[in-house]
């Protein structure tokens, strides 16, 4: 296997492309003909529209063409997906509103769509977009997660009467506080987990072309098949092979770009309308209030301990933000997508769980890095360390009392997930150790002497990875003995390209270079394609290959045989080459027989090209998990946080390629990061949001974060034949946790254990000038 | 009304005629067809669109294509050799895993050839605060940091 196998460091086949400038973005492709189309967006967060006026527009330069949600609905389209159903306890099913393409009578967030303009020139498209004179009639409005949950707010669907979609329970509580009531310690903890903007760095754009009865449309997915399929099927009413989607490079994905967005709708059905193409580019600015955004959930919760520091009972409950409509995945994340994680990687016999989904008049929430599970791990992580307060246990001492041990697994959760592996205590140590938790003291009183406040803190996780249950992946073998990979999985950074070729040479020997990718492209990629999301592609990709990769050994064995004139079962298969006794031909030469129908035995189809359609249990998952322990330094006179290291030890499984995987790591980190220290997204009480753009919002810098020492604790996963886990999503599950602990160590002088995140400067100043009062008085 | 701009892009005198509100951004992308250079907001934060004129690291959204005329134009087309070899900060951004996505990365390489010109040996820190104008949402920056360190102690050492 030599330096490009399996768990080599091997440098990304894709990187020369994208230095050089030769990347193929959406953005980059244009049409002869086209037309641009520019959004008219509600500045209204709640308001009924009470007319449009679009003859002005109509009448401006360039202007091709104007269409409302009214037209859209008139051609038939129907309603954007909520791919969710819950009922409460008493078999109350969840709301569902129905979401236009574009609304038609009333807004419910700013940056909702009401209109498209298309002209000749994108400026044009603009300038007209400013003359459609709409007709708004202001209602109050929902800013807030609070208040979307309170009782007095106003209510953002009449017809349901309530913005709460429903309040789903795991269990009647009362089953749980019979086991609490036995604590001899009860914790309490409130705490935000803050709405977060993904801002993946390619803004969204749509190139639509309507051609010989065939919609094509590029943009910016993970992968294309489902959103192919929407389309087809609500928007087009054509069967979905008369749409193609093609998403060649795309610039991060974190969950949130392989929905189906309305705008993909607009572009698509305006194509066919006006027979040109029309390409939709969005602005930052516009790419804030309509991306999907990510967390936005209120937490309490109770911890009830007995006098060894065990945990008895835990009760949470969850008020997760999903904005003005459900989206795909909305109410999932903090119940069955991530949140039911949430007992983590602790032993926790009694659990209850309350989770109210509200609407408000906010974007839509739906899956962002980890959708859930850093919530779900955040939550725990500062349980625990107000548990460490209340029973004067060391912050590591109350967590090794409570994590569960490697001989207790397979360990069934409360909420009935199987979590198969994992060394939760061998962690701990790793990263701790690496940290030097044990000199901390000495370091924290040297930055004394300089005025400064240091803090360390460690956050343990675990997560369920895999996604979706199915995943199709293609080898063709050509005749000259190269192979093609076709990928249900999508590649956005994660260098598929590169890992997918180490396995290949891995399994069928044939060399690194002589393995390409395609992916990304409805029309060539597997029938059963379902991309890349919530940590998947090593597992069912990478099964998926192994198996696919296993039938061209089959098949070829069979093809070797012939051509060696041996019996099949005498024949062998290892590293490229097929060997009966002395003889032996190669898989190249195999392949190139393969193509020629007098070199095949009875029975065997020409060519050398398989597939496999990998299904797995779905309500089985992998388990990445790790420790992450983080040094802070606190100005106190400023509020000013400077992170000065960071150990993150992971078990991802069996590593595929270090170097890649480090670099999901650190990436992951990087996003908890930047919500727990910079990313703070402000509505104000009128629904307008105020941090609206890059000047606003606390994207984090290279200036924020120090260098990751990223080490592996590799427990190889059990229910895969690759021993995979995830890693795309571990970093942003376990940086919050460790860096809200780091800085309340450091300011427990001041009392203060627990500031809401984001920790700018300005809370953690205001917070030491409140601990300070509160001294003095 | 239209104005006529000339420039050297990457070597190659180029023309055109422009609206008066024309960025560079919008010249080098949808006049010259050269794609590497990407636009990732519209507030002049990011540093996707960061190309070289007269040799200095400019936002190419914040600069008008008449501005530019008559000035020498670098784009991320035009850094490696004609022979393909890599610049050695293209070089080092493959080394370190400098990117993932790829899309900040055009940016980031010509903000970094600019850093190793005026630091040589440049630190850590130093990087860090220079990368100020760019933003990557994918690596952490880890890579792209190591990557321009790496390159600046190359370049400033002769190997280059």
């Amino acid at each position: 296997m030599g330096q490009y196998g399996i768990g080599q460091p091997v440098r990304r086949k894709e990187d020369v492309r994208l230095l050089t400038g030769k990347g193929s973005y959406t953005d980059d492709v244009n049409f002869d003909g086209q037309v641009w189309a520019a959004f008219v967006r509600s500045p209204q967060a709640h308001a009924k529209i009470l007319s449009i006026d679009t003859s002005a527009a109509k009448a401006a330069p360039g202007v091709v063409a104007v269409f409302t949600g009214s037209d859209m609905k008139a051609d038939g389209v129907g309603t954007l997906i909520t791919d969710v159903e819950f009922k409460d306890l008493a078999g109350k099913d969840m709301f569902r509103p129905k979401r236009d393409f574009m609304t038609i009578d009333r807004v419910r967030f700013v940056g909702e769509m009401v209109a498209v303009v298309l002209a000749e020139t994108q400026a044009q498209a603009k300038a007209g977009a400013e003359l459609v004179m709409v007709d708004y009639d202001a209602l109050p409005a929902v800013g807030s997660t609070a208040f979307a949950a309170a009782s007095n707010s106003p209510v953002i669907w009449e017809e349901h009467g309530s913005n709460v979609g429903v309040h789903w329970e795991n269990r009647p509580e009362a089953e749980i506080e019979a086991h609490m009531a036995k604590a001899k310690t009860r914790v309490v903890v409130d705490i935000v987990n803050n709405r977060v903007v993904p801002n993946p760095m390619e803004p969204r754009c749509a190139v639509a072309k309507w051609d010989n009865d065939e919609l094509t449309i590029y943009a910016p997915t993970q992968g294309g098949r489902r959103i192919q399929q929407g389309l087809a099927k609500i928007v087009m009413n054509l069967p979905a092979d008369k749409v193609r989607v093609i998403s060649a490079d795309v610039g991060g994905g974190f969950g949130i770009r392989g929905k189906l967005y309305p705008e993909l709708g607009v572009v698509s059905w305006a194509t066919r309308k006006i027979g040109r193409p029309v390409k939709w580019r969005g602005d930052r600015s516009e790419t804030f209030v309509s991306d999907y955004h990510g967390r936005d959930q209120i937490n309490h919760a109770e911890l009830g301990l007995d006098a060894n520091g065990r945990v008895v009972a835990l009760k949470v409950w969850t008020i997760v933000n999903c904005g003005a409509y459900f989206a795909e995945n909305g109410p999932r994340l903090p119940i069955n997508g991530g949140g039911r994680i949430i007992p983590g990687v602790y032993d926790i016999e009694n659990f209850y769980f309350s989770v109210k989904p509200v609407l408000s008049n906010t974007v839509p929430t739906d899956t962002y890095r980890g959708a859930g599970r850093p919530e779900a791990n955040f939550l725990m992580e500062r349980l625990m360390d107000a548990a460490a307060d209340a029973t004067g246990l060391a912050r590591d001492e109350i967590r090794r009392r409570n994590v569960i041990r490697q001989d207790q697994m397979p360990y069934r959760t409360q909420m009935g997930m199987l979590i198969d592996s994992g060394d939760f205590i061998g962690n701990m140590d790793m990263a701790m150790k690496a940290a030097d938790w044990a000199g901390f003291e000495a370091r924290r009183a040297e930055s004394a002497k300089r005025g400064k406040l240091r803090g360390i803190g460690l956050s343990n996780f675990v997560e369920p990875s895999g996604g979706r249950p199915t995943e199709e992946m293609r080898i063709q073998v050509t005749p000259e003995g190269k192979a093609v990979v076709y990928a249900g999985t999508h590649s956005h950074g994660q260098g598929h390209e590169t890992v997918w070729a180490q396995l290949i040479q891995t399994f069928l020997g044939i060399p690194f270079e002589n393995v390409s990718l395609i992916q990304g492209d409805t029309k060539i990629m597997p029938k059963e394609a379902a991309g890349t999301f919530g940590s998947r592609s090593s597992w069912m990709g990478g099964v998926g290959l192994q198996r696919s990769a296993k039938r061209i050994v089959e098949k070829g064995t069979k093809i070797a045989a012939n051509l060696m004139q041996a019996e099949p079962e005498k024949v062998s298969f290892d590293a490229g080459v097929f060997s009966a006794g002395t003889s032996s031909v190669t898989l190249a030469e195999v392949a190139k027989a393969s193509y020629e129908l007098k070199n095949l035995p009875d029975g065997v189809e020409p060519g050398l090209d398989e597939s496999y359609f990998l299904k797995r249990d779905p309500e089985e998952f992998n388990y990445p998990n790790g420790t992450h322990v983080i040094e802070v330094e606190v100005d106190p006179d400023l509020g000013k946080i400077e992170m000065l290291n960071y150990i993150a030890v992971d078990d991802c499984g069996k590593v595929l390629n270090p170097f890649i995987v480090h670099g999901q790591v650190y990436g992951g980190v990087a996003q908890g990061i930047g919500q727990a220290m910079t990313e703070m997204t402000v509505y104000d009480d009128e629904g307008q949001l105020v941090t609206g753009s890059f000047m606003d919002y606390g994207m984090p810098r290279a200036h924020h974060l120090s260098m990751i020492d990223a080490l592996f604790n590799e427990v190889p996963c059990k229910t895969n034949d690759l021993g995979v886990k995830g890693a795309g999503e571990a970093g942003a599950c376990g940086a919050p946790g460790a860096f809200v602990s780091a800085v309340c160590d450091a300011l427990k002088g001041f009392g203060i254990r627990h500031i809401d995140m984001p920790l700018t400067p300005d809370r953690v100043w205001t917070a030491i000038q409140k601990a300070k009062a509160a001294k003095a008085a | 009304m239209l104005i006529n701009v000339n420039m050297t892009i990457n070597g190659k005198a180029v023309s055109g005629q422009v609206e008066a509100r024309t960025l560079l951004v919008e010249f080098i992308r949808d006049h010259q067809k050269l794609t590497g250079t990407h636009v990732g907001c519209d507030t002049t934060q990011c540093g996707c669109c960061t190309v070289h004129v007269d040799g200095k690291a400019v936002k190419s959204c914040t600069m008008l294509a008449v501005q530019a005329s008559g000035k020498e134009i670098l784009t991320i087309e035009g850094l490696a050799k004609a022979d393909g070899t890599l610049h050695p900060v293209q070089e080092a951004f493959r080394e370190h895993h400098g990117l993932q996505c790829g899309f900040c990365t055009p940016g980031m390489v010509m903000v970094g050839v600019d850093i190793c010109r005026r630091h040589p040996n440049a630190d850590e820190q130093t990087v860090r605060h220079e990368l100020e104008g760019n933003i990557c949402r994918c690596t952490g920056y880890q890579g792209i940091v190591e990557a321009i360190v790496d390159a600046s102690a190359k370049m400033a050492g002769g190997q280059a």
